[in-house]
């Protein structure tokens, strides 16, 4: 299969959340948001990708490329103890910048948010508080993006600066108390 | 005086979209209607492989992702003149049905209902009052005095907090929320249960799929999804019966809640089934194909004209002739180069030409599409319309619930004719989802009668001829009528165009400048206060506007903005 599109499809999953309520989901879910199609808009799954190829990721870690959905990824990121979002961002600060946000910054982050989905993440961690079964803790790890035309590569400068990115997914996980093994 | 009012975005709709009316004396006389960003997936599809695109394609849109795999490899397909197996159709048929479940749910709850119900009035409702008129309404076993305190406690607990959350955009307290506490405080509540629900639509999605969002097991002649009843790692018995299951309890939400409620809504509310006609050429095509080429279906579609459903004309096959000659897309008020007049999608083209908005020439990144010159309205309504037309049996029979129970809570017989209207779309939505629930069921027992018979086949593999081959896909979506077309040459995608549905409601004026579905729509409406517009976004989100797929680029707006200037 072309590489792009293998990428595009990701592992499948090996079984799917299909046991119903009875087993709880992994504790840390690392959702990647954004749109592929669009240049520096989809930095945030490019970053997920480099994240699963250069490190084994211990079984308490899941990945997810969440594209640009809203209500389904509720069932999806219910009940988790962190939910790290990797996401393009648009903080005002020059392109390229790495951008973290932490829980009380969260809501910020949503005004910075230029995926065109309005009904996005926003409300589903909205409607999951309400049903209170929200994540305990939320991190958003970005990158300020250059240029968001139509193309499936990333712009010159934030393909240069993913490898930031990455590591500073990596460092996040690891403060957490997830150690990860760099594959050879 | 005549006032403009302009709201951009329009929230609560997945894209961004904004509409611009005339008002005068209380009511719309002129509307517009204009999406905001550029779409240009076909430019990244050409020179690939065609076995390749709906793998791009599901990308255009974060919520309709099936439906564009679904038509692009059926698009392929039929380019190739190749059938697949009947297991592949069921299997296909199933996550279309799921998706259009979860679809039809979230919007009428998560998208819409607060059009219509006041959650901060929920707060004043008695629980014993409540609970005692949803005894009236339904047998369901969620609406006792206990749960509506408890909902009545959580979203006091989000009100004090000052952070509405989910509810930020809501008009509370205007003058045309007319439900009383009660019925706003039940509408909440099941607003609350439908995101359980919901999700377990979306689960059998991901059993099918074998992941969501973005289902993987689809491919050009077929599925990938390996049937053996005896390996753990395919699809077996086991996980089929727990998607039955799975089914049962969305069937329960949709008989004692969904459909219910739209019909409360609708009796409510009768007043609406005179508002947001607009376009009666309605479109839909025929889904759930049954056999391996795509001429036999469960459901039917065609084209009705003016609102007469004696005009129905049914189309028939993956392959119809009067559907594939019939659709052309004008670019006269839209932000690309316009030749020669409408384009026919084979011929279709993607040049920008950004001009200002123009009320009088191009307005908007969204195409005009059209119908043998005609523009056709389409989504539920449309599809709900043309299965009654073809006498479709438990269309009428959902159809007939659904009318009696709000023609009882409205005091009147409410006819048919009332379905042309904004109410009318949420009422055909709803309908819509309880035909294509029995569907999913019949789909299931066909593939299990199939597997039965001992045909594991999912997969034909398709050879790609030298030269030129054309081909268009269609599936009705939830929100209607999407095609593909695809021009193939030696082997690589030579055009590629989509025309989505909502390209065809939210479309600008057309070559003949008549009004598109949305703006025809908008006209006649009624406006209480011109600085909350609730009732413009009362219509427009009635048909479920999805503007992603519509169009495409970038938006870092968050809060809706209303303009009103006096003319």
């Amino acid at each position: 299969m072309n590489p792009e599109v293998a990428s595009l499809l990701g592992p499948a999953d090996p079984e799917p959340h299909y046991t119903g309520e009875a087993a709880p989901p992994c504790p840390v879910l690392v959702l990647g948001m954004g749109n592929i199609l669009l240049e520096d808009e989809g930095l945030g799954i490019h970053a997920l990708n480099m994240l699963q190829r250069q490190y084994e990721l211990p079984p308490e870690v899941e990945c997810l490329d969440g594209g640009t959905s809203g209500m389904a990824l509720l069932d999806l990121i219910s009940r988790r103890r962190h939910l790290l979002v990797l996401d393009a961002v648009q903080t005002g600060d020059p392109p390229g910048t790495l951008v973290k946000m932490d829980d009380q910054d969260v809501p910020v982050y949503f005004g910075l948010r230029i995926t065109p989905h309005q009904l996005g993440l926003s409300d589903v961690l909205a409607s999951l508080k309400l049903n209170e079964e929200q994540p305990d803790q939320v991190t958003v790890l970005g990158l300020v993006p250059v240029s968001l035309e139509m193309s499936l590569e990333l712009s010159a400068d934030i393909n240069a600066r993913l490898g930031h990115l990455t590591e500073a997914v990596a460092d996040e996980l690891r403060e957490l108390g997830y150690p990860l093994r760099p594959r050879v | 005086m005549a006032t403009r009012i302009t709201v951009d975005p329009v929230t609560r709709i997945e894209g961004h979209l904004r509409i611009d009316c005339e008002v005068q004396d209380g009511k719309v006389t002129n509307a517009w209607s204009s999406g905001q960003m550029w779409r240009g997936i076909e430019l990244i599809l050409q020179g690939r492989d065609p076995r390749d695109a709906w793998v791009f394609t599901q990308r255009i849109c974060g919520v309709c992702t099936t439906v564009h795999a679904v038509a692009s490899v059926r698009a392929v397909e039929n380019a190739l003149k190749l059938e697949i197996p009947l297991n592949a159709q069921y299997i296909r048929n199933m996550i279309i049905a799921a998706h259009c479940l979860h679809d039809h749910i979230v919007h009428f709850y998560q998208l819409s209902a607060l059009d219509w119900v006041d959650v901060v009035s929920a707060l004043k409702a008695d629980p014993v009052e409540t609970a005692k008129l949803a005894s009236t309404l339904s047998s369901w076993p969620h609406n006792t005095v206990q749960d509506m305190k408890t909902v009545q406690a959580r979203l006091k607990k989000l009100v004090e907090s000052g952070q509405l959350g989910i509810f930020t955009n809501g008009y509370w307290g205007h003058p045309a929320m007319k439900l009383s506490p009660e019925v706003n405080l039940l509408a909440t509540a099941h607003y609350l249960q439908a995101l359980e629900y919901q999700r377990i639509a979306n689960q059998i999605v991901a059993i099918l799929g074998s992941k969501t969002p973005h289902i993987q097991n689809l491919a050009v002649g077929g599925v990938s999804n390996p049937i053996n009843l005896d390996s753990q790692s395919t699809l077996t018995i086991e996980r089929l019966y727990y998607i039955k299951t799975l089914m049962d309890k969305l069937g329960d939400f949709i008989r004692n809640v969904y459909l219910v409620d739209v019909a409360a809504i609708g009796g409510f509310y009768a007043d609406w089934t005179q508002y947001g006609s607009g376009v009666t050429n309605y479109l839909s095509v025929p889904e759930m194909p049954m056999d391996t080429a795509g001429t036999q279906f469960e459901l039917p579609g065609g084209y009705i004209t003016d609102g007469d459903l004696a005009s129905f004309k049914p189309i028939t096959s993956f392959q119809d002739s009067y559907f594939e000659d019939g659709v052309a897309e004008s670019s006269k008020h839209a932000w690309y180069e316009n030749g020669d007049g409408a384009l026919h999608p084979y011929d279709g083209e993607t040049v920008p030409q950004y001009t200002d908005f123009q009320d009088d020439g191009k307005y908007s990144w969204v195409k005009a599409p059209t119908f043998y010159d005609q523009r056709a309205q389409v989504g539920p309504l449309a599809n709900v319309l043309c299965m009654v037309a073809a006498g479709h049996e438990p269309t009428k029979r959902y159809l007939d619930t659904v009318m009696n129970t709000a023609s009882a809570l409205a005091g009147s017989q409410i006819p048919l004719s009332a379905l042309h209207s904004t109410i009318g779309r949420h009422a055909a939505r709803a309908v819509r989802c309880g035909v294509i629930y029995e569907s999913l069921q019949n789909q299931w027992q066909a593939l299990m009668d199939n597997i039965g018979s001992g045909d594991y086949d999912t997969y034909n593999r398709p050879t790609f001829p030298k030269g030129e081959i054309r081909g268009f896909g269609i599936h009705e979506a939830p929100r209607g009528t999407l095609s593909h077309w695809v021009i193939i040459r030696d082997g690589k995608i030579a055009n590629y165009q989509c025309v989505v549905p909502s390209t065809w409601n939210s479309g600008p004026r057309d070559e003949s400048d008549e009004l598109g579905p949305y703006e025809a729509s908008l006209v006649g409406n009624p406006i209480a206060d011109p600085e909350q517009p609730l009732e413009v976004l009362r219509t427009v989100h009635s048909f479920d506007p999805c503007m992603a797929c519509a169009i495409h680029m970038v938006d870092k707006t968050q809060r809706e903005i209303i303009r009103v200037k006096a003319l």
